[in-house]
């Protein structure tokens, strides 16, 4: 059993925090209806002040032990480790958190913020729905009122989460604008925002949007980079030579970046949806493949057309199906720091069902984007790599997709 | 040099009336039938036009006015068209303004676009997305070009906000009636006089209140505290029955904006 790691430190300030308007670099900020900046404010101050609040970090860190189940275990993979030129990986179990995924980290964060704020309601998008579903819990948990916007697609797809929301008592709202995938939901839990600012928190699942979330929600998940470089030192006596991530809105995988990004030998790797390939253009690429812009309130990167209008994302994946990401990747892109790859359907699938054949750890298909994806870093580290990867949620939610994928249905 | 928009607005005032601003989205539904509807608003009596410029993602915008700008976006509607709608509208006397997300027009070029505005004859624009906060580069091109910076503030405006805001500001402020997205309302606001008022405190611009007015009435109530009353998706639900349709809205609400309801 590794230490308890979570502690007063990870909700202080470091040089990685953007500039007081939210910028990292030349991207973030706050692009938004100024009818939001009020509220946009007044998160800030209150998330600024909670973050130094010792009661407030306590509380926190309470919930993610006994609630959440923190810390998540670090569990090596060495049948999987096989198909990847023999290097060894581990796999950082954000499947074990109560509700399945790393999405539970951000959300009892931004809800104990709520109750903060005076807040009753609570909006959020989601895509996979395990955002959604965390959310949900965590307004049950706390009494608080909670509506989920999520694409009409999306909701077939993800029906499982759908049914799990409402029986924790949240409303969901099937968006039919536009791709009625996740870009979507966040449109409409926007417009719901400006309706309703005084009384509701728009609970963001992603570390993406105006300042304050993609620093916020970032800190909120720092906890799975810090456990994980905690129990790699532990368990492989090194620190890993990288560091594997799916890449949607970025929330997973600046959670665990964070944890090594001051190591500067552990490489920093993302992995994209690249959907039916690059080539077809059904995909979610964003950092591989799309150029900077604005989009849901900050400067990133983006999907978009020569006249700036949004591009709709594919992936086989709800959670990563998103033309745009968190603006802070865009700057760990932009000076290095990090590097960005894609993975296809077929690559992800594959990776989705060699985990669940050589593990018995059946994955959520974003995270199999990252598995996916350790296959390939692994054969170019040969076998002497050394890879942590953020197993970011489980598959449960995606046994409709992986049946008719793979043609289990009879 | 006085900007044209605000001398729009002045001038009405000296009538003792507000302004009519009229909304419509370039290219709907088609560019050439775009043109032909601003047209027919300026004939029938809108003192100034707001041009929109169609987008994926409007998330300041209600149901009517995202369909029509998804239909616009189908029916081919190119960013560049935009200049082609102002400048016709401009020729044929509308004075006209437009309104934008920024991400199209950050992605074509702050500076680029607003030079192609200005040269189609367009005076300047509203930023519905874009803070005064976050504008540096608009703030500079705008300058440079002559146009005017349309920002809003809203209910939830602070006094300090309302400072920066106005401060930012040329033409005329738009403030949003209510907190919310676009669409028509069976009621103006509650919020929308004091909205004003507090604006005034910090600014000599006429001050415009858009977000949910549809019909004369509610145009003579908007009369009554603000100097120009802003129409949107009246007009864009006016619009799918033709020219005629929204000849007579505008004459409609011209009508409104002439006699101002005095509350206080
Ligand atoms: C299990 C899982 N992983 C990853 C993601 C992608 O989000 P992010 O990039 O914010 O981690 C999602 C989103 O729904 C998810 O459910």
């Amino acid at each position: 059993m590794t230490e308890q790691v979570t502690s007063a430190d990870e909700q202080e300030h470091d040089r990685h925090d953007p500039d007081g308007r939210g910028h990292f670099g030349p991207y973030g900020g706050r692009f938004l209806p100024e009818a939001l900046i009020a509220a946009m404010d007044e998160l800030t101050t209150v998330y600024e002040k909670a973050r130094l609040d010792p009661d407030f970090v306590d509380e926190f860190n309470r919930l993610l032990r006994d609630y959440a189940g923190r810390p998540s275990l670090l569990t090596e993979a060495p049948r999987f480790a096989e198909h990847a030129g023999g290097a060894r990986i581990f796999l950082k179990r954000e499947d074990l958190n109560h509700t399945g995924s790393h999405k539970i980290n951000n959300v009892l964060g931004q809800a104990l913020l709520t109750k903060r704020m005076g807040k009753k309601r609570v909006i959020a998008e989601t895509g996979a729905g395990q955002h959604g579903v965390a959310t949900a819990t965590a307004c049950a948990l706390m009494g608080l009122e909670c509506v989920v916007y999520m694409g009409e697609v999306d909701t077939q797809r993800q029906a499982l989460n759908v049914a799990r929301m409402r029986l924790l008592g949240a409303e969901v709202i099937p968006v039919t604008t536009g791709s009625r995938t996740l870009k979507d939901a966040i449109n409409e839990a926007l417009r719901d925002w400006v309706a309703n600012v005084d009384t509701t928190h728009y609970l963001l699942g992603t570390a993406a949007g105006g300042h304050p979330f993609p620093m916020m929600v970032r800190n909120f998940h720092k906890v799975i980079g810090q456990e994980a470089r905690a129990q790699i030192l532990e368990k492989a006596g090194r620190l890993p030579d990288a560091v594997a991530a799916c890449v949607g809105g970025g929330s997973n995988a600046i959670g665990i970046f964070h944890g090594f990004i001051d190591d500067a030998d552990v490489r920093l790797v993302g992995f994209e949806p690249g959907g039916h390939g690059i080539d077809s253009g059904e995909h979610g690429a964003t950092l591989s493949e799309g150029t900077p812009g604005m989009l849901h309130g900050a400067k990133s990167y983006l999907l978009q057309d020569e006249d700036g209008q949004t591009i709709e994302a594919y992936s086989i994946s709800a959670g990563l199906d998103y033309p745009g990401v968190g603006p802070e990747h865009a700057w760990l892109k932009d000076t290095g720091r990090a590097e960005y790859r894609s993975v296809t359907d077929d690559e992800a699938m594959a990776a989705f069902q060699l985990l669940s054949r050589t593990e018995g750890i059946i994955p959520a298909i974003e995270s199999a984007h990252a598995l996916a994806g350790a296959l390939k870093l692994g054969q170019e580290l040969g076998p002497d790599g050394l890879i942590v990867v953020c197993l970011s949620g489980r598959g449960d939610k995606d046994m409709d997709t992986a049946a008719s994928y793979f043609g289990f249905t009879s | 040099m006085t900007s044209t928009v605000t001398a729009t607005i002045e001038a009405a005032k000296a009538e003792g009336r507000a302004a009519l601003l009229g909304y419509l989205p370039a290219g709907y539904p088609t560019v050439p039938g775009s043109i032909d509807l601003l047209k027919g608003m300026v004939d029938a009596g809108c003192d100034l036009l707001e041009i929109g410029v169609p987008y994926s993602d409007p998330v300041m915008d209600g149901p009517t006015i995202q369909k029509a700008a998804n239909a616009a976006l189908s029916a081919g509607f190119r960013l560049r068209d935009v200049f082609t709608v102002v400048e016709q509208v401009s020729a044929a006397g509308g004075k006209a303004v437009v309104m934008t997300y920024w991400n199209p027009v950050f992605h074509y070029g702050v500076d680029r676009f607003s030079r192609d505005l200005a040269a189609a004859g367009g005076l300047g624009m509203i930023t519905p997305d874009l803070v005064p906060d976050q504008a540096e580069d608009w703030l500079a091109a705008s300058e440079a070009h002559g146009l005017d910076r349309i920002f809003l503030v809203a209910p939830s405006t602070t006094e300090e906000r309302m400072a920066l805001t106005t401060a930012a500001s040329s033409g005329f402020l738009y403030a949003a009636a209510v907190m919310g997205v676009t669409g028509a309302r069976d009621a103006v606001g509650a919020d929308a006089a004091g909205v004003v008022a507090r604006a005034r405190a910090h600014t000599s611009l006429p001050i415009g209140v858009g977000l949910g007015v549809r019909s004369g009435e509610q145009a003579a109530e908007v009369a009554g505290f603000a100097d120009a009353v802003i129409v949107g998706s009246a007009f864009v639900s006016s619009a799918a029955a033709g020219v005629a349709a929204v000849r007579e809205l505008a004459a409609e609400l011209a009508e409104g904006v002439r006699r101002p309801l005095v509350t206080s």
